[in-house]
């Protein structure tokens, strides 16, 4: 019981979304029990639905636990976008840049380059906010942009293919491909992206909880991020863990490119991304901050994105923006749930 | 007269009031005593109209009432001054006892108002000047102008919170006068308070309170403080700290010349001080005077640019060093303020007791891994040591009641010998059984050859545990006493400047 008792909220306000969810079906005019039944059963058949499903997951992991990071620090991280631009471009660029090289000294460095890149485009909010005072949310803001607008730039002028309408870099070398999940498990075509990236993203919030709850630093941004005055009177600097908080948070999402570049497209592809760094904040505010809350909120989001190209194909109305109508109303209570429980929790420590 | 029959109110699972029953009768000051959470602002918050109540009814002058928000209680006659005073400062007396209640139609009759507040002043001897701006008042004749503001609405009853709590010893002198007079035009006084020198000294008669209940209605010319002490806390207390004489060895924090600006004005002009091992050095002062920035340069917690001066530990210049450094060196702190600066309310006791020390070798392992059984350790020896209640580790910090954070965090600062303990306000909000155990536990500090700096808005607390009394005033040291000798009044007239028009 005492497990479930965090789960409560996320789950009443997942089964609010497909209640109104369901409505809007409704007054749409298709039949909201049938568009479910797809939208789930698409989403978790085999090999493809959960093929796919994890594969979409993968991003929202990252990114999801780059958000929930920069959240222990009391920081509003909604850069991960532009970190997770800047961080596949990097892979893309060791991929093609050192093409030649084998397999087992391309792929660690074009892993490091996406966590690399990813990181300076956080720490560059993260050392504004700690030395300016300048709001991180304002400047992560701007910093996708840039991040756009940059890998834009370089693809447009100086690593496309000659001659290639397509907005992408060349290939990337050989060496530098990532295993698909396929080539050993028996049943998973390899056509379908799912990489080791997806192991990858699994460590990673093995890696993040260990951080934040076992290792000094973890509990120096913490407290950091749950009151400032009391961290500086323990001894902590607070605009070093700032730093520190938005760095990780920034590597963490352009790990990113890993899955996308080199598992995926073999190639980074301008504007690849749907919005991931975006949707990560409703996976982590979703997933409570938790690493192990935003593994499940991510695959959640994973199933909806795979489940909501089927309802769009395959219903005679409702179009897959029904997926994000379902993640707006999480969202919605969710955020309502905060508010509702913080001013009870205030008056609750209220003089009586 | 006021009455409560059977009042309960429950905020969540709290009964903050349980069938409380009292009596406010005219021409009497009654004190409501308790310790913090006993449920006497409750009580008194119910009868001002700010809360209703569950069940129980409110009677004025033996007629039932039903108050839906302060407005009601005021129109029946009932006045409060809160402890955080509700002016406008850059207004004047006048403007200020009028808000809300502006006689005349459309233009505001100030004429007459004026007249009234001149009037009620007189009577009452308030000394207050109308024109006069709230700014330009001391703290005191703003509790005055708060008082005169319940007079202005013909209030019969008056309800005061803590009253005494930001006042100087003058100050509560003058205030005793005051209320005095009230009780001689008929006037009912309700002060909730938690000093019982108080009660004994101005009160007719006391109702103590204890979780909710009300546990004992006293007339003050037949109780004693120990008596009502053992009322509100349930058990024997010790009213007196007990301590031998001291025994200072080598000087081991040295201030010079200590000086800190903010915004634009120097807040600490020069203080210096010495503190020996083995002995509790007290700086006497009303709040506001220079304390905060004394204590909080010394910690290192002051921005580097706005301090200047020397500052020793053990002869080694500590000045320009982080505050993880000063701790390293030895220097542990207690802050004034618990929950802005001293706990992780939403963190476990286990983590708010390793904050400060969260590098130290003993708590990590190979460089950065927190050792769990070292943490845990540590929060079970603090919570055994100091009494921390309920002795859960997994509990975050806020669900405490305010004693026991304190007893937590005076706990992480002693445990491990400090060689210099900054200690600010150690007692604040703290019900009566925990300010007896944190005395205690000071003085075996300082007879363990800890060098203690203490500071603290209670004259007695700070008379009784000091060896030796420094006296702050405007920033500056401006003398130091021997604190078994010097009357509360000689203190009193140190710590406040003559001509207010220097400050």
């Amino acid at each position: 019981m005492k497990i479930l008792r965090p789960l409560a909220m996320p789950l009443a306000a997942i089964a609010a979304a497909f209640i109104l969810g369901a409505v809007v079906v409704l007054m749409i005019g298709d039949d909201p029990i049938e568009t479910y039944a797809l939208l789930i059963g698409s989403a978790l058949s085999w090999p493809d639905g959960i093929g796919y499903t994890l594969f979409y997951a993968t991003p929202l992991i990252f990114t999801g636990l780059a958000v929930a990071l920069a959240l222990h620090a009391g920081l509003l991280n909604i850069g991960a976008e532009g970190q997770l631009y800047m961080g596949a471009f990097a892979a893309a660029w060791v991929g093609i840049t050192f093409a030649g090289w084998p397999g087992w000294a391309l792929i660690p460095a074009a892993m490091i380059a996406s966590m690399f890149a990813g990181g300076l485009w956080g720490a560059i909010p993260g050392y504004l906010k700690a030395r300016f005072g300048a709001h991180e949310v304002i400047n992560t803001i701007m910093l996708n942009f840039i991040a756009v607008a940059l890998t834009n730039y370089f693809v447009q002028y100086h690593y496309r293919e000659p001659g290639d309408a397509i907005m992408q870099t060349r290939e990337i070398g050989e060496g530098a491909h990532i295993t698909r999940l396929g080539e050993f498990i028996p049943g998973l075509p390899t056509r379908i992206p799912l990489s080791i990236a997806f192991f990858l993203a699994l460590l990673a919030c093995a890696a993040v909880w260990v951080f934040l709850r076992k290792t000094r630093w973890g509990y120096e941004i913490r407290a950091t991020g749950a009151n400032p005055a009391a961290a500086e009177y323990g001894g902590i600097r607070t605009g070093r863990q700032i730093i520190l908080a938005m760095t990780l948070s920034g590597a963490l999402a352009g790990m990113v490119g890993i899955g996308e570049v080199l598992g995926y497209r073999y190639r980074f592809y301008d504007g690849f991304s749907p919005g991931y760094g975006f949707t990560a904040i409703a996976v982590a505010l979703l997933g409570r901050r938790h690493p192990v809350g935003v593994l499940l909120a991510a695959l959640l989001f994973g199933a909806l994105i795979r489940g909501g190209l089927f309802v769009d194909i395959f219903t005679e109305k409702v179009s897959k923006d029904l997926v994000l109508v379902l993640q707006a109303i999480i969202i919605l209570f969710v955020a309502c749930g905060s508010a509702f429980r913080f001013p009870f929790g205030k008056r609750a420590r209220g003089k009586i | 007269m006021l009455e409560l029959r059977e009042i309960s109110r429950r905020f969540g699972s709290v009964l903050a009031n349980d069938a409380v029953t009292l009596t406010i009768r005219p021409g009497a000051i009654h004190a409501i005593v308790g310790e913090n959470g006993a449920g006497k602002s409750t009580a008194m918050r119910i009868a001002y109209g700010f809360y209703r109540p569950d069940s129980g009814t409110i009677a004025v002058d033996g007629q039932p009432v039903d108050f839906r928000s302060p407005h009601d209680a005021i129109a029946a006659g009932i006045g409060m001054v809160h402890q955080h005073f509700m002016l406008v400062e850059n207004m004047t007396v006048t403007e200020n006892i009028i808000l809300g209640a502006e006689p005349g139609g459309i233009a505001v009759g100030f004429r007459s108002a004026e007249e009234r507040i001149r009037k009620l002043s007189a009577d009452f001897g308030l000394a207050i000047d109308p024109q006069a701006l709230i700014e330009d008042l001391s703290v005191g004749q703003q509790q005055r102008v708060e008082l005169l503001k319940a007079l202005y609405r013909d209030a019969a009853i008056l309800i005061l919170d803590e009253p005494t709590a930001v006042l100087t010893p003058q100050e509560v002198d003058e205030l005793f006068a005051i209320l005095s007079s009230m009780r001689e035009r008929g006037k009912s006084i309700v002060m909730i308070t938690h000093k019982l020198s108080e009660v004994l000294a101005i009160s007719d008669e006391v109702t103590v309170m204890r979780d909710g209940k009300v546990v004992g209605h006293r007339l003050t010319s037949e109780t004693s403080a120990a008596e009502l002490a053992r009322l509100m806390v349930g058990r024997e207390v010790l009213l007196r700290v007990e301590k031998g004489d001291a025994h200072p060895a080598a000087v081991v924090l040295s201030v010079r010349d200590l000086r800190v600006r903010a915004g634009g004005t120097e807040r600490l002009r020069g203080a210096s001080l010495e503190v020996k091992a083995g002995e509790i050095v007290g700086i006497a002062g009303v709040e506001g005077n220079g304390q905060t920035e004394l204590i909080e340069a010394i910690a290192g917690l002051t921005p580097r640019g706005a301090v200047s001066g020397s500052i020793e530990l053990d002869g080694v210049d500590i000045a320009r060093l982080t505050p993880r450094q000063r701790r390293e060196l030895g220097m542990t702190h207690v802050p004034e303020d618990r929950h802005r600066r001293g706990l992780l309310l939403d963190f476990d006791l286990e983590e708010n007791s390793i904050l400060g020390v969260q590098t130290s070798p003993e708590l990590n392992r190979g460089g950065i891994f927190l050792d769990g059984d070292a943490v845990r350790r540590r929060a079970e020896a603090i919570i055994r040591d100091f009494d921390v209640r309920p002795p859960v580790p997994e509990l975050p910090a806020r669900s405490l009641s305010g004693g026991n954070q304190q007893k937590l965090v005076i706990g992480r600062e002693l445990e491990g010998g400090p060689k210099v303990l900054l200690v600010s306000q150690p007692t604040r909000g703290v019900d009566i059984g925990a300010i007896e155990f944190i005395h205690r536990k000071l003085i075996e500090m300082r007879d363990a050859g800890c060098a203690i700096l203490l500071v603290s808005a209670e004259l007695e607390e700070v008379t009784s545990l000091s060896d030796r009394l420094l006296v702050i005033r405007e920033g500056e040291i401006v003398g130091e006493v021997d604190p078994r000798t010097t009357p509360v009044a000689t203190l009193g007239l140190m710590m406040t400047s003559r001509g207010r028009a220097s400050a």
